[in-house]
């Protein structure tokens, strides 16, 4: 029995989310050195940050709502990857599916629940088209999709940034537009929250009353059925299949019969998609405008550490979402709470990230180590 | 072979495990060599051997088993360990940069210098050719890795270890790659180290070359150890029977042909290769049912281009390929599998035939994935796939059976089963196979053969393009020799004159 342990363990360690988690704690542990240089108690700040995260249902009410987009746009990176592309245009497709969300949030006059669909379907087909031009451009040209991607994130940073002065969508003078019907709204109990009933509910009601003075919305758990989508498209279906194929090894495909230049268009399409539902949530349930963007926002880049950190996997990418939604809502805390600096958290994502990329790193320390026990 | 000195034991290897978690890849293995000889190792792909030099050189950890080189115990933990006792290594597949020299590859990581770092060339570049001279490698120190032929680059694999001071030098498969003409020369060079006192472990599966450079033969079968004998009181036979625990026939066993009407016709065909320069020029062929038509010919005379048209990879830029009559040419590779059912044994099976992340299974249905009962309404049926390919690794001999496993961590001759069985297994009107018995042992290479035979007596055409001349010859029905590019001559395979063919595969008129 111990010998099995023994071996569950060592599977364990060599595994992918054995390596995450070692990396993780690095990334801890090298973040509290780095607190330490600046001058703060970094178990105190550790603390901090833990408080701000589970001290109060309100909090974890908001690291959902943090992690959502991260959550989508993760999966959006993660599934261009399993096809072998680089899905640094996440962010474009994530504004383009938000312009699209508050547009037709706006304009349309729709029963309720059918608002959110067209709004959240029309963006992920614009954001899929954003996306799948990438790897059109790439099939047909044979231009890097790294490149293509970049140049489509800063035209859609100024397509929002123009759509923001436009007449009849823009509040003028606020860099701001108009925010979306209340029906195209997915945020949970909304207007009864502010009613009498609800006042007294959230006075009364200490847990979900909490809870509710969050911006809660359905948002997370379009994500997790979305984490579910891509799990089953990658791994049940014949596209999953080919995409596979095609990200692992494009010759064999090719000879295969599988369509390679096809499943590249096909895979930036459902990436874009995947993007484009992040920005659209973020709209719908957070946000309810867009607004002038003197920089990207970084949801989309984001996703590639997301993506990275979860393995490429739909399970995985909820996992780090969760853990990086944690991080930057938490972490803000010890900017109040001790006056350190949020950069740390950067810095700690930013190392696990490095640790979680050179996983043979990691399995060189734990080999030494091994071999050190057993001489 | 007079240079062997018994006196001197340079590499001992007692009793030797290595497990890869359950699995025993070495069971209890010994080997004994001396200076001055050249031992073979010899097994089938899987057997444990390329695992078993790894030990020697200190990739792997032996699980347990005692190494001494030259009569002293040594712990090998790592190559450099190995490299500092005087073991160096030609791996299976070279290590190294590409638009590098010679010279900088062969120094990397020990780059000796002159005053304050500056990198010392023209020494080392001296001391290269210095090598190069005494064993007869014909290395230029200043030529570029990506400029230099497969044999060349192995032989600067060769002169690297020299110049890192090997006195025992491990060649893992270093035939696989090369041409006939180019073998002779490594065994050439060979010679010429044993005469200078080197030990040589050379691991191979063509028996016949055993029988020409090694002294003594090591066989180990499926991981365990069989016996060490003296090459020259055994027959080619003998060996195969060893290393495979069974009776092995070489000749290759067909009926008579029944020959049916014409399948795929090759209409002047012309084709360029990557670089634009025409590899086809105006290349016709005829293939009938129920015959194997063998392509014979020289690596880089248009093998590579002829089938990649054929298979719908490259563009055919003027002639016809007809089957049936009805006009292919251009056809999507899509279209001649499902359609046209030509299936294709590629010549480099990890580029073109494996998706090496995928498992067995997943490989097995790289072509039907698409099709009932594998999938349905796109949705794959994982329990349709797994159970076909239970059946396929059975029926195929696929080792180890089981379907989970990646095409990565299958042996060679094991990978070409998986292409075998998927391409045969889906029983084509036209199969091509090239190379297809490239890197396997004898046993392998049998099966290989008779799976083409079969093919062929079930009334279907075969294609073999091969640059092995006998493997042409013994298979084939018929034989086109492949010159620069155009078919120079066709004949039956029977009572075939080798030399005349030998004659026009390097262009010469008969
Ligand atoms: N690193 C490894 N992990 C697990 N199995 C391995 C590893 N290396 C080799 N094997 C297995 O050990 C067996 C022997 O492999 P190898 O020594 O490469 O055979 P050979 O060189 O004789 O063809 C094979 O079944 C192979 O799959
Ligand atoms: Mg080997």
């Amino acid at each position: 029995m111990t010998l099995d342990a023994a071996a569950l363990k060592k599977k364990f360690l060599s595994g992918s989310i054995g390596l995450t988690l070692i990396s993780i704690f690095l990334g801890f542990a090298l973040g509290a050195i780095v607190l330490l240089a600046a001058g703060f108690n970094p178990l105190e700040a550790y603390w901090v940050i833990l408080k701000g995260i589970f001290s109060r249902p309100k909090y974890v009410s908001y690291v959902i709502i943090y992690a959502t987009p991260l959550i989508i746009t993760g999966l959006s990176v993660a599934f261009a990857l399993r096809t072998g592309l680089f899905n640094i245009g996440a962010e474009g497709q994530y504004i383009v599916g938000a312009i699209v969300a508050a547009a037709a949030g706006y304009f349309f006059k729709l029963p309720l629940i059918l608002h959110v669909i067209v709004a959240v379907g029309l963006a992920i087909i614009a954001a899929a088209l954003w996306g799948g031009l990438a790897g059109y451009i790439k099939a047909r040209f044979g231009v890097h999709e790294v490149i293509s991607t970049i140049m489509l994130n800063w035209i859609a940073l100024y397509l929002s940034n123009f759509v923001v002065t436009l007449q009849a969508f823009g509040k003028q003078g606020t860099g701001k537009t108009y925010a979306i019907q209340s029906t195209a709204r997915i945020n949970l109990l909304s207007d009864w929250k502010i009613s009498e009933a609800g006042i007294e509910f959230i006075r009364s009601h200490k847990m979900l009353g909490d809870v509710l003075k969050s911006p809660i919305n359905v948002g997370f758990i379009f994500a997790i059925l979305l984490a579910v989508l891509v799990w089953y498209v990658l791994n049940k279906t014949t596209l999953g299949y080919e995409l596979r194929a095609v990200g692992f090894n494009p010759h064999a495909a090719e000879a295969g019969g599988i369509n390679v230049k096809r499943s590249m268009v096909v895979s930036m399409l459902f990436a874009g998609g995947l993007a484009g539902a992040a920005g659209a949530f973020q709209v719908l349930g957070v946000s309810h405008r867009i607004a002038k963007l003197a920089a990207m926002e970084g949801y989309g880049f984001d996703g590639i550490a997301v993506s990275l950190i979860g393995n490429n996997t739909g399970a995985g990418s909820v996992f780090a979402g969760l853990l990086f939604g944690a991080l930057k809502y938490g972490g803000s805390k010890i900017q109040d709470a001790m006056q350190a600096p949020t950069e740390v958290i950067s810095i700690m994502i930013g190392i696990i990230i490095l640790f979680v990329a050179m996983p043979n790193l990691i399995r060189l320390i734990l080999t030494i180590k091994a071999n050190r026990a057993s001489n | 072979m007079t240079a062997i000195d018994f006196s001197q034991k340079t590499v001992e290897m007692i009793n030797v495990v290595k497990k890869f978690g359950d699995f025993v890849a070495n069971d209890g293995i010994n080997l004994t060599v001396h200076k001055g000889e050249v031992h073979a190792l010899l097994g089938e792909n899987g057997a444990g051997k390329t695992t078993l030099v790894n030990c020697l050189y200190g990739l792997y950890h032996p699980t347990a088993g005692t190494i001494r080189i030259n009569g002293r115990e040594l712990n090998v933990t790592d190559p450099n360990v190995a490299i500092q006792n005087g073991i160096g290594m030609v791996h299976q597949h070279f290590m190294l940069v590409e638009p590098f020299t010679v010279t900088q590859n062969i120094i990397l990581g020990r780059e000796t210098t002159k005053l304050m770092g500056i990198l010392d060339l023209s020494a080392a570049e001296k001391k290269v050719a210095e090598i190069s001279e005494r064993y007869g490698l014909a290395i230029n120190p200043r030529d570029k890795i990506e400029d230099i032929s497969v044999g060349s680059q192995q032989r600067v694999e060769i002169l690297k270890a020299l110049y890192r001071g090997a006195e025992i030098l491990i060649l893992d498969e270093p035939t696989a790659v090369l041409t006939p003409p180019e073998i002779q020369e490594l065994v050439m060079i060979i010679r010429n180290l044993t005469q200078e006192g080197k030990s040589i472990i050379i691991i191979t599966h063509k028996l016949h070359e055993i029988k020409q450079v090694a002294d003594y033969c090591t066989i180990i079968r499926r991981g365990k150890y069989i016996d060490t004998v003296e090459v020259d009181t055994v027959t080619e036979q003998e060996l195969a029977s060893m290393m495979v625990g069974r009776e092995v026939s070489f000749a290759v066993e067909k009926k008579p042909q029944k020959r049916g009407p014409k399948i795929l016709t090759i209409d002047n065909l012309v084709v360029e290769d990557n670089r634009g320069i025409q590899a086809l020029k105006g290349l016709s062929l005829e293939l009938h049912k129920g015959e194997i038509l063998g392509v014979a010919g020289v690596d880089g005379n248009g093998q590579s281009e002829l089938i990649e048209a054929l298979t719908g990879l490259r563009t055919v830029r003027s002639g016809k390929i007809l089957l049936h009559n009805k006009e292919i040419t251009g056809a999507l590779p899509k279209q001649i599998i499902d359609g046209y059912n030509i299936r294709t044994i590629p010549e480099d099976r990890q580029k073109r035939g494996l998706v090496l992340e995928f498992d067995v299974a997943e490989n097995l249905v790289l072509e039907t994935y698409h099709k009932k009962p594998f999938s349905w309404r796109g949705v794959l049926n994982h329990p349709e796939i797994y159970q076909y390919a239970d059946d396929s690794a059975k029926e195929f001999d696929i080792r180890p059976a089981n379907p989970y496993l990646t095409a990565k961590s299958l042996s060679g001759g094991n990978q070409q089963k998986v292409i075998i069985a998927r391409e045969v297994g889906n029983d084509p009107e036209v199969l091509i196979a090239s190379q297809p018995t490239r890197g396997l042992d004898v046993g392998a290479i049998e099966y290989v053969h008779a799976a083409l035979v079969e093919q062929r007596d079930r009334g279907k055409a075969v294609l073999l393009v091969s640059f092995e001349l006998d493997e042409v010859i013994n298979v084939s029905d018929r034989i086109a020799v492949i010159f620069e590019g155009k078919i120079v001559g066709t004949m039956a395979a029977e009572g075939v004159d080798e030399n005349e063919i030998g004659l026009m595969m390097a262009g010469g008129t008969s």
